[in-house]
């Protein structure tokens, strides 16, 4: 067993009996479910806007190449400076080194999941720069020195009385433990950092390869001055960000707001173009943008789960997880968990190392019903157990089936093996879930069901 | 080789293999492309009304859902005393606006000192503002949302630096739906876009804290939006 499996284990059983952590995402989720249907019902037709959405993205997708050539273009003509890389080093290396060139000292962040995929924070620290997120749940988690707990929602582990705790530990300001204070103690803070950062630093949401945009999405904000106030902007992007068409926004922006947090739209949906430009007012001087593939090409290569890369992280999938629910966000080890990420982690990080998520599920479908562009998430989920067991299967496994196998297809065997059952049945209650039970990896949390007295087999030869 | 080239030679090999499109079945022709499935958004999006009058009513209720103020004033004497009203109450000591047809006569009513931030500004002294006041290029009845660019809107940051944004528009500038808006952009700006398009829906708001929302994160705390 590896190391990720095992920590994945003690944390899950751990969590799993945490009631208390368990009241708290209960209470953090309880009126998603019943605000995001609300807006789903106010759509003419959600379904064949979630048939549009899937469509788009795959046309997106499946002809990456060129819309990523598009993108580009656009955005080079407008003075915008374009950088690839392959993988999370070469874009940290990149985003260093354009902070060097600037000779910036502190860096202003909004929410980048990527920017956790590529451990960025750790990485521009240890070079002394220094980083603050600005995403208040973002800020919570990295006072914490925390990975974020929900790909939306990063602070959605915390209680207020947590939150005030860390505030006063920190900055030493926590008039009380009303979320607006807490959030008003975090707009002061940031304020002034938004002025005299060098880099303003964000992710993105969308790509548009018609007209060279970058869309972003947020609710408080942070990336709207983030974008507006640093000389210089730097902004990280996974290649399979690219919507095709301008107008592909409507129908995108409100879906990510209802399937993500049961909003209409969120408040600030902000496509950028370019730095600013001349005759603008404000705006950074220099705006960079950085491609990461990171193994993306690697999920796009594989047809059968080529969709996953349609992805728009809402978190929807997360939110009606009752895993997810269960274990919680940090127990995954990831950067994207709940279904998506147990689906894609496996393609990013090495299929041996993390088929253990695809495992970690009831298969319910509750994921794949909740997702906006019709990912089929728990098939793949069956996919991954399925590639993971062809190119290494389990000894013990296949030994056991081989052997069924034979049983099976052999009256005599049959019958002997029934035999055997009714036999030992009785005994082995006594000792069910106990290490002396030979099926305790199943028992210790189910029952097995007791044999029936008469076989199919015998009420047949006796029915008459 | 670049990256540039190793990357999208990586996806171009990738793409060898075809994925079926979702929904597509097998000896049925697939769906069209091109934008066909987007372009129906407005048959699936939430739906409007036909009339100016109703769209009106929409926007009213979505602004109050979103918890900003919005008022549709009769005439030009109204937008300046409803200005002034807000003035006395907030005690407004600074202004930040923009040059515009509206702006304009704002500011005139206000007799406040202005900051103008068409030709550039000093960042301190803007977020030192009581306000910042706004033109805008359309009113969104369906989101009951604002959008405007840094060319409409006095740049980048004056719309979300202060603790209040007050939206000045037009009647003609409602616009019913999502589709109407990027069309009206693609229409307006193509292909010299404004480089930052902003659909602002609602006063800046958080609920990082237990869900709970509480207003002015980052963003403004308020957003009023007075319509002529
Ligand atoms: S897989 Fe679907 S539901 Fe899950 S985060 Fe991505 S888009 Fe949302």
């Amino acid at each position: 067993m590896n190391s990720f499996v095992s920590d994945f284990k003690t944390r899950a059983t751990e969590k799993a009996g945490d009631l208390r952590h368990r009241q708290v995402i209960r209470t953090a989720l309880r009126g998603y479910e019943i605000v995001r249907d609300k807006r789903k019902a106010a759509f003419q037709s959600w379904e064949s806007a979630r048939q549009a959405a899937a469509v788009t993205k795959w046309e997106a997708v499946n002809h990456l190449d060129t819309h990523l050539k598009a993108l580009v273009a656009k955005l080079e003509a407008r003075g915008t400076k374009v950088h690839w890389a392959s993988n999370g080093e070469q874009a940290r290396e990149i985003i260093a080194q354009i902070l060097r060139d600037k000779q910036a000292r502190s860096i202003i962040k909004s929410k980048a999941m990527t920017s956790e995929e590529i451990h960025l924070n750790h990485a521009l620290e240890k070079e002394g720069f220094t980083v603050v997120e600005s995403d208040l749940g973002e800020f919570i988690v990295q006072l914490r020195h925390e990975p974020p707990y929900h790909i939306v929602f990063p602070s959605m582990h915390l209680t207020r009385g947590e939150i005030k705790d860390l505030f006063q530990r920190e900055l030493g300001d926590a008039p009380s433990d009303t979320p607006e204070d807490l959030t008003m103690v975090a707009r002061r803070v940031m304020r002034q950092k938004y002025i005299t950062a060098d880099v303003g630093f964000t992710g993105a949401n969308f790509a548009i390869a018609e007209t060279g945009m970058i869309s972003i999405t947020e609710n408080e904000g942070n990336a709207r001055l983030t974008a507006a106030l640093p000389k210089t902007m730097i902004t990280l992007i996974g290649i399979e960000k690219v919507l095709p068409r301008f107008a592909d926004l409507a129908l995108f922006l409100p879906m990510l707001a209802t399937a993500g947090a049961g909003q209409p739209m969120t408040c600030y949906n902000t496509m950028y173009s370019g730095p600013r430009q001349p005759g603008e007012c404000d705006g950074p001087e220099e705006w960079h943008v950085v491609l990461l593939d990171n193994r993306r090409t690697e999920l796009l290569a594989d047809a059968e789960q080529r969709d996953a890369l349609h992805c728009i992280r809402c978190g929807a999938c997360l939110n009606v997880c009752p895993i997810f629910r269960n274990v919680g966000g940090h127990t995954y080890g990831t950067t994207y968990s709940g279904p998506v990420g147990s689906v894609i982690t496996p393609h990013l990080r090495g299929l041996q190392e993390w088929k253990h998520l695809s495992k970690a599920s009831s298969l319910c479908g509750a994921c794949t019903e909740a997702c906006p562009v019709k990912i089929d998430l728990h098939h793949h989920l069956l996919q991954n157990r399925r590639n993971a067991s062809a190119a290494e299967p389990a000894f013990f496994e296949r030994l056991a089936f081989q052997i069924f196998g034979i049983v099976a297809n052999e009256p005599a065997f049959w019958s002997l093996a029934k035999k055997i059952g009714w036999l030992t049945q009785p005994w082995q209650r006594l000792v069910k879930g106990s290490p002396l039970d030979p099926a305790r990896a199943w028992t210790k949390t189910r029952d097995l069901p007791p044999q029936p007295r008469e076989s199919f087999k015998d009420w047949w030869r006796n029915r008459q | 080789m670049t990256e540039r080239e190793k990357i999208l030679g990586r996806i171009r090999e990738a793409l060898q293999t075809k994925a079926t499109m979702p929904g597509a079945h097998e000896g049925e022709p697939s769906p069209a492309l091109a934008g066909a499935s987007t372009n129906q958004a407005r048959a699936w999006l939430p739906s409007v009304g036909a009339s100016e009058a109703e769209q009106f009513d929409l926007f009213a209720r979505n602004a109050a859902d979103l918890k900003a103020d919005f008022q549709l004033l009769a005439s030009r004497e109204d937008l300046k005393s409803a200005l002034t009203r807000l003035r006395d109450q907030e005690h407004w000591q600074r202004v930040a606006s923009h040059r515009g047809e509206i702006s304009d006569l704002a500011c005139q009513a206000l007799g406040l000192p202005v900051l103008l931030t068409d030709r550039g500004y000093d960042v301190q002294t803007l977020e030192q503002c009581d306000v910042g006041i706004t033109e805008c290029d359309a009113l969104i009845a369906q989101t009951g949302g604002v959008l405007v660019t840094n060319r409409s809107a006095g740049g980048r940051a004056l719309s979300v630096l202060p603790p209040h944004h007050v939206v000045l528009a037009r009647r003609e500038q409602l616009t019913a739906d999502l589709p109407a808006a990027f069309a009206l952009l693609q229409q307006k700006y193509a292909p010299d876009f404004p480089s930052m398009i902003s659909f602002i829906t609602g006063p800046s708001r958080t609920g990082d804290i237990e869900r709970i929302l509480v207003l002015g994160a980052h963003g403004p705390r308020k957003l009023t939006i007075f319509c002529v």
